[in-house]
């Protein structure tokens, strides 16, 4: 059984989504049924995490064909960091999606929508644990196309828009990934990644390889939302059913940055990415841009929700900027950040989905007042916020602070600079959020909401104080963050 | 065990504030026990503190080598004992004055004057830079509520700019100064003598001392500080504890705190940029005061001098001589007696009249005879004038200028006097020797008695101060061990 964890990482919830088709009459079943299911590829990530978390790497040939012949899933510090971020965020908003789900999706839809969840949650997992490169691709759009589904059944109309839009985008990124991969393949006759790895510095030099990293490089960054090609997320997000965007806001993208780490530490290796290639020059003005005009842009929208999916822009922003240093310190930055975004966003989407559930929106005008009917979900919003913002003692200080170490130790003292003045504007667009709940009064035409369920209120709260805990106790996050980065710096 | 104790007990009270909102009575007996254990706890400390001792406690650890701890030492014992024990007379003010003016949302308000003495005690005992910072922020944010307290456009205005320039500074300069001497020292411990020297350039010395001395937005040097007239809207408690005593105190102890136990006095002389910050904290010091003379309305006014007031101990710091250092810690004390007892004036002045411009008080010392008595003794001691307290801070600040050669800066020392003689005396005899403009004739009619009391013992205080220099002036030669 133990031996076989890796495979059934992916292969429970694959396996599990089709099943689901057999309770559509009873979305309650359904909804039970999916939260074992989460809980237990939960469970199966942290025991993976915990057997190579001394620097250990786990192969697992598929169907006993060794690697480089057969699928090899292939798992060490960096992809069961990875792992348990996916499978951590998808068991704690099963709880929460109850409730939620049942408002905002038909209930005959409703097993069909878990099925969807499952299978996206399957793609995202097996993005990060095989080590197989076309693999990689077929689990992309598995994610992507059970993602589809998931916005689509929002039930506002511009979901059904959102959703094409993000079709179109995800496919243009996928299809870059497999041309780059399809090249790889032509030059070396393998797709297992560490055989691509050994094989790649003989023909480095040749045009077809650089013009794979490049159809690879920009595939990836449509998928993880780089800016400029951040255009799909805002829409996505924001009108996606709330569970929907707590999960993909903390792991979708999240995936995507992991992909283009293992391409270009791993697979490239740094030498060749950040020494031959300029990635580092093309990386940090784009992700520079990134963190700012997102964070202006998410200053003056009125749909809170749609303000944290242009804040969503400017994290990868800060994710992308560590992995520009092509540092050590620089990849724990953001791997670290990589953990504490997921858990502040996935608290502060979270939060949001409880005032969806009570009034039916989360426009700004709607929200006057809001904190007097609904303080403990405003107070958890609260908490997602400062961790957002990076106050100290909140989970985001601990990555600013490796950031900002990461700057000065690459000699970017603009770039410390740039870092706080960038914060500041988290705390514009935080603090107009929290002035309209807790200093306006509630219209006097506003219906009378009550505060949320417990059981939206419990896993929110679980991640705020989470966002708390890894503030204060570094331990977990900040090892991992930094083993994983000297894998990565190692090559594979 | 006295520090944790110390720490809990404002968060205690705070919670038990909350717990009995609806009980008026009962929830501000429990302020007032809540401010006098706290001081009695930070009490108990003072004898190990004046022995030389440094009790300390470690909380937990983030980082190797980052901790959230804390070690009391003469300078933080001194701070704490200002603020928590004018916490007991400004919770008293606060209950007459609150009810008196009849403001709303009495807990909330409590609350959050519960919290912001809580972050002031930890900036006060921490033992590092981290953890000092930690607090600061705690403070900046829970005194947010404090002034937006009226909920009126004004306050939520002058509360953004408030918070505004004080979260920006912080996070602006001083996090980044902060993760600079952490990556250029792996340290941020306060210890004896600094911890820079041997470690850190002077060039790059020198661009860390400037981000400090701004990024201390608390301490308000020009051209940052236009968040404390801002801080004004706020009702006259908060003026007069938090931005008289805790928070602008808490910037000018850290900027000392700074000076002493991280650049080191030594090194710091070594700086070009300490002349330079100097030269700022000099002109505020007088523009702020020439800004002062001009205002009518009381509060700005008595706003404007406190920024004044503050460039003392920053100029004192940047003065690099142990005298004035010393004198520095000295006004700290001096001045928040000075100015609680002036801001408790104004507030007194308020309940009973109503009235917030200075033109208006022609002859109301028939009035409020002990109120505008306490308000001249509250002037003198921040002029520094005897039989007063901050003569000797003074004293001490202008023999650190003569100590190390700053003619110039006893000049301007000089003439920040007589300016602080031209905005603070009219006032007083406005009050008592023209005639009201009323023609009010109704005899003697002060504010509630718990109005009263609090500022005529403030401004008995501040004329003890004058025979307790001496002790405390010992107690504060501790903070350079032989």
């Amino acid at each position: 059984m133990i031996d076989h964890l890796p495979a059934l990482q992916v292969v429970l919830p694959l396996l599990a989504a089709p099943l689901l088709l057999f309770m559509v009459r009873w979305p309650t079943l359904a909804w039970a049924f999916t939260t074992a299911v989460a809980w237990a590829t939960f469970f199966v990530a942290a025991l993976l995490l915990e057997q190579v978390w001394g620097g250990a790497v786990i192969s697992y040939a598929h169907g006993g064909w060794e690697p480089p012949f057969g699928i090899e899933y292939r798992v060490d510090t960096v992809n069961a960091f990875v792992l348990l971020i996916i499978a951590g965020i998808s068991a704690i908003v099963m709880p929460f999606a109850r409730d939620s789900v049942e408002q905002e999706v038909d209930s005959n839809r409703i097993a069909w929508f878990y099925s969807a969840f499952l299978l996206a949650n399957a793609g995202l997992l097996g993005i990060a644990i095989t080590g197989d490169a076309f693999n990689i691709f077929v689990f992309f759009e598995i994610s992507a196309i059970a993602s589809y589904a998931l916005i689509a059944m929002g039930r506002d109309r511009r979901a059904l828009l959102s959703s094409f839009n993000y079709l179109i985008m995800g496919t243009i990124g996928t299809t870059f990934l497999l041309i780059g991969i399809g090249f790889m393949y032509m030059m070396t006759g393998t797709l297992n990644l560490a055989d691509l790895a050994e094989r790649l510095p003989e023909v480095r030099d040749t045009t077809t390889i650089r013009a794979a990293f490049a159809f690879i490089a920009v595939g990836v960054s449509l998928k993880l939302a780089l800016f400029p090609l951040h255009l799909w997320l805002p829409n996505a997000y924001t009108y996606a059913p709330s569970m929907v965007t707590v999960f993909l806001s903390a792991t979708a993208t999240k995936v995507a940055i992991y992909v283009l780490l293992r391409f270009f530490y791993s697979v490239f290796g740094a030498e060749f990415s950040f020494g031959e290639l300029p990635m580092d020059h093309v990386l940090m003005p784009l992700a520079l841009l990134g963190i700012l005009l997102p964070s202006i842009v998410a200053i003056f929208q009125d749909d809170v929700k749609r303000m944290l999916a242009y804040s969503s822009v400017a994290q990868v922003g800060y994710i992308i900027l560590g992995i520009s240093f092509a540092t050590t310190l620089g990849l724990t930055a953001s791997m670290l950040h990589l953990f504490n975004h997921a858990i502040t966003k996935a608290a502060l989407f979270m939060a949001l989905g409880a005032i969806v559930y009570q009034i039916g929106g989360t426009q700004l005008t709607r929200m006057a007042g809001i904190a007097r009917d609904m303080p403990w979900t405003m107070a958890a919003f609260v908490i997602g916020g400062l961790s957002l913002i990076g106050v100290p003692l909140t989970a985001g200080f601990i990555t600013k602070w490796y950031l900002l170490l990461a700057a000065l130790d690459s000699g970017y003292w603009p770039i410390a600079v740039f870092l706080l003045a960038t914060s500041l504007l988290a705390v514009i667009y935080i603090w107009r959020v929290v002035e309209v709940a807790y200093f306006r009064e509630r219209p006097a035409d506003a219906p009378v909401v009550s505060e949320a369920p417990l059981a939206l209120l419990l896993p929110t709260w679980t991640l705020a104080l989470a966002s708390i805990l890894f503030g204060i106790y570094t331990a977990l996050p900040v090892g991992a963050a930094s083993r994983a980065a000297t894998i990565l710096m190692g090559g594979y | 065990m006295a520090i944790a104790l110390g720490l809990t007990i404002p968060l205690f009270g705070m919670a038990l504030m909350l717990l009995f909102g609806r009980w008026p009575n009962l929830r501000d007996t429990v302020m007032v026990l809540t401010a006098a254990g706290m001081f009695t706890t930070v009490l108990q400390l003072l004898p190990r503190v004046a022995a030389g001792e440094r009790p300390s406690l470690h909380l937990f650890e983030l980082m190797p080598g980052l901790s959230i701890a804390f070690e009391v030492e003469p300078l933080g014992m001194v701070f704490a004992m200002v603020a928590s024990g004018l916490w007991i007379v400004t919770s008293l003010y606060a209950i007459g004055y609150m009810r008196g003016a009849k403001e709303k949302n009495q807990t909330r308000f409590y609350a959050f004057f519960a919290i912001a003495l809580f972050s002031a005690l930890g900036i006060a005992f921490a033992q590092n830079m981290f953890t000092l910072f930690v607090f600061y922020e705690i403070l900046s944010l829970s005194t947010y509520p404090l002034v937006a307290h009226k909920g009126n456009e004004a306050a939520k205005r002058g509360a953004r700019v408030y918070i505004g320039l004080l979260l920006g500074t912080s996070i602006g300069f001083m996090l980044l100064a902060i993760v600079g001497t952490w990556w250029l020292t792996g340290t941020l411990d306060f210890t004896d003598g600094g911890i820079m020297a041997g470690h850190v350039g002077h060039g790059m010395g020198a661009v860390l001392l400037v981000l400090y001395m701004f990024g201390i937005g608390k301490a308000a040097l020009m051209p940052f500080h236009r968040w404390l007239p801002s801080a004004m809207v706020a009702p006259t408690p908060v003026s007069a504890l938090l931005h008289a005593v805790a928070v602008v105190k808490a910037g000018v102890f850290t900027v000392l705190k700074v000076s002493i136990y991280l650049f080191g006095l030594d090194y710091m002389k070594e700086l070009v940029t300490t002349d330079w910050i100097m030269y700022v904290a000099a002109f505020t010091m007088i523009a702020a005061s020439l800004v002062a003379i001009q205002q009518d309305n009381l509060k700005a006014r008595l706003a404007y001098s406190t920024v004044s007031q503050l460039s003392y101990i920053v100029l004192g710091a940047m003065l690099v001589s142990q005298l004035s250092a010393i004198g520095g810690g000295m006004h700290i004390v001096m001045h928040a007696f000075g100015k609680i007892t002036l801001f408790f004036c104004a507030g007194a002045i308020y309940v009973a009249t109503k009235k917030t411009e200075i033109s208006q008080m022609d002859g109301l010392g028939r009035r409020m005879p002990f109120t505008m008595g306490a308000f001249l003794l509250g002037a003198l001691c921040v002029i520094g004038a005897p039989p007063m307290g901050g003569l000797w801070s003074k004293w001490h600040l202008i023999l650190g200028a003569a100590d190390t050669g700053q003619l110039l800066m006893i000049g301007v020392f000089l003439v920040s006097t007589l300016l602080n003689i031209a905005y603070l005396i009219p006032p007083v005899l406005r009050a008592f020797l023209r005639p009201p403009k009323d023609g009010y004739t109704g005899g003697i009619r002060e504010a509630p008695l718990l109005c009263v009391a609090p500022l005529t013992f403030t401004a008995l205080g501040a004329f003890a101060l004058f025979f307790l220099a001496g002790p405390l002036r010992g107690l504060l030669s501790g903070m350079f061990p032989a």
